[in-house]
């Protein structure tokens, strides 16, 4: 269960943005998060008001955006969805595939209140 | 008084309808960031840094007594343990004549670059040509924290089953060498088959390597011991140590380029 860590670390972030920008309140943080990041998104859900207290985000809203595992593949160069475990081509079934989107772990934007 | 601009309007700034800011920011950037600093200063001492993952008792550290026996006249080697209690592991390798600094996570699931990077100011690292990182035993944490190292080795000893890189995706793409461990128990597992793992490793796009042996029973090791020589020699040749895994460690060809050494 690293998703406090995870937690954690997205605040001290937001709480570095918000100083910056001289706001007293966050309302919202929004991420996105593909599922070959590591992290869960139902997880980090539950994770957040404990690692939000005390913080200039206290009352913020955690929004989350889950994002599709998509695959480039090498030998016909179609571009199709896949599966966590199963990163294969859709169009041609070949392995040799790159990954185009599904491992972020990214803070898109947050909400401030000035 | 408004603090702002000094009107008489009380609150005149605080505004309370909200305004987005966009960041798209990795979100473990301050993470991210201690780890470039690792790895920069790994770089420039030439130290090539593994970080081993796997299951607990996969073998991890008997792995490191057997490569210690097998390169110690050949390399200098050092060792961070991480473990959530006890010092054994650490004990266990000094007893081999190298030093080792265990980290003590507590709680905690996995070690992470800030970690790492208090344990170096515990070592003496001037020399050390190979410095292995071994992370707490856990499939899933420790896939998501980039420590500064240069390549991620991943252990599945025979007695876990065949099909542990379906079940825990994030880690074992994240390998650029899997090494399939207590071979010499082979005869009593008959429903584990190397083959399938490398089916397994080819469904999640890697073409890591996947290399057999026993370190207990010093079987098959040559694989693993070059795997490592090749790689000392293409660190000190300056070559980019593009390995097959990706995720963590600079290996996403989207996000942080092509790693830089």
């Amino acid at each position: 269960m690293h998703e406090l860590s995870v937690c954690q670390g997205m605040l001290q972030q937001v709480e570095a943005i918000a100083a910056q920008r001289q706001a007293h309140r966050v309302a919202s943080i929004t991420i996105r998060i593909g599922p070959l990041s590591g992290v869960e998104p139902d997880l980090l859900q539950h994770a957040f008001p404990v690692a939000r207290a005390g913080t200039v985000a206290a009352e913020a809203k955690l929004i989350v955006e889950r994002l599709p595992i998509r695959v480039s593949c090498d030998q016909c160069g179609a571009e199709t969805e896949a599966t966590a475990n199963r990163l294969l081509c859709g169009a041609c079934g070949d392995w040799h595939t790159r990954l185009v989107s599904g491992d972020e772990l990214l803070l898109a934007s947050v909400e401030l209140l000035v | 008084m408004c603090d702002t601009c000094g009107c008489n309007v009380t609150e005149h700034h605080k505004n309370d309808d909200p305004h987005t800011v966009e960041v798209l920011e990795e979100l473990l950037s301050v993470n991210n960031e201690q780890a470039a600093h690792n790895r920069a200063h790994f770089n420039e001492h030439g130290q090539l840094v593994i970080n081993l993952m796997s299951s607990p008792g996969a073998g991890k550290t008997a792995l490191l007594e057997a490569t210690i026996d097998a390169l110690k006249d050949e390399f200098s080697i050092a060792v961070i343990e991480g473990d959530l209690e006890t010092e054994n592991d650490a004990e266990r390798i000094r007893a081999k004549g190298v030093p080792a600094y265990q980290i003590t996570t507590g709680t905690a699931c996995h070690l992470d670059a800030h970690m790492v990077h208090e344990a170096l100011h515990h070592m003496p690292l001037q020399d050390v040509d190979i410095l292995f990182i071994e992370n707490v035993g856990n499939l899933v944490c420790p896939a998501s924290f980039d420590l500064g190292q240069h390549l991620n080795v991943i252990l599945l000893s025979v007695t876990e089953g065949d099909d542990k890189p379906v079940k825990y995706p994030v880690m074992f793409r994240a390998a650029d060498a899997v090494l399939v461990t207590k071979t010499d128990l082979m005869p009593y597992m008959d429903d584990f088959d190397i083959e399938r793992v490398k089916v397994h490793m080819r469904n999640l796009a890697s073409d890591a390597p996947i290399i057999p042996l026993s370190a207990r029973k010093d079987l098959d090791m040559d694989g693993w011991i070059n795997w490592l020589r090749k790689h000392v020699d293409a660190l000190r040749a300056g070559d980019e140590l593009r390995g097959a895994g990706q995720g963590i460690a600079g290996h996403s060809h989207k996000r942080r380029g092509s790693q830089i050494l």
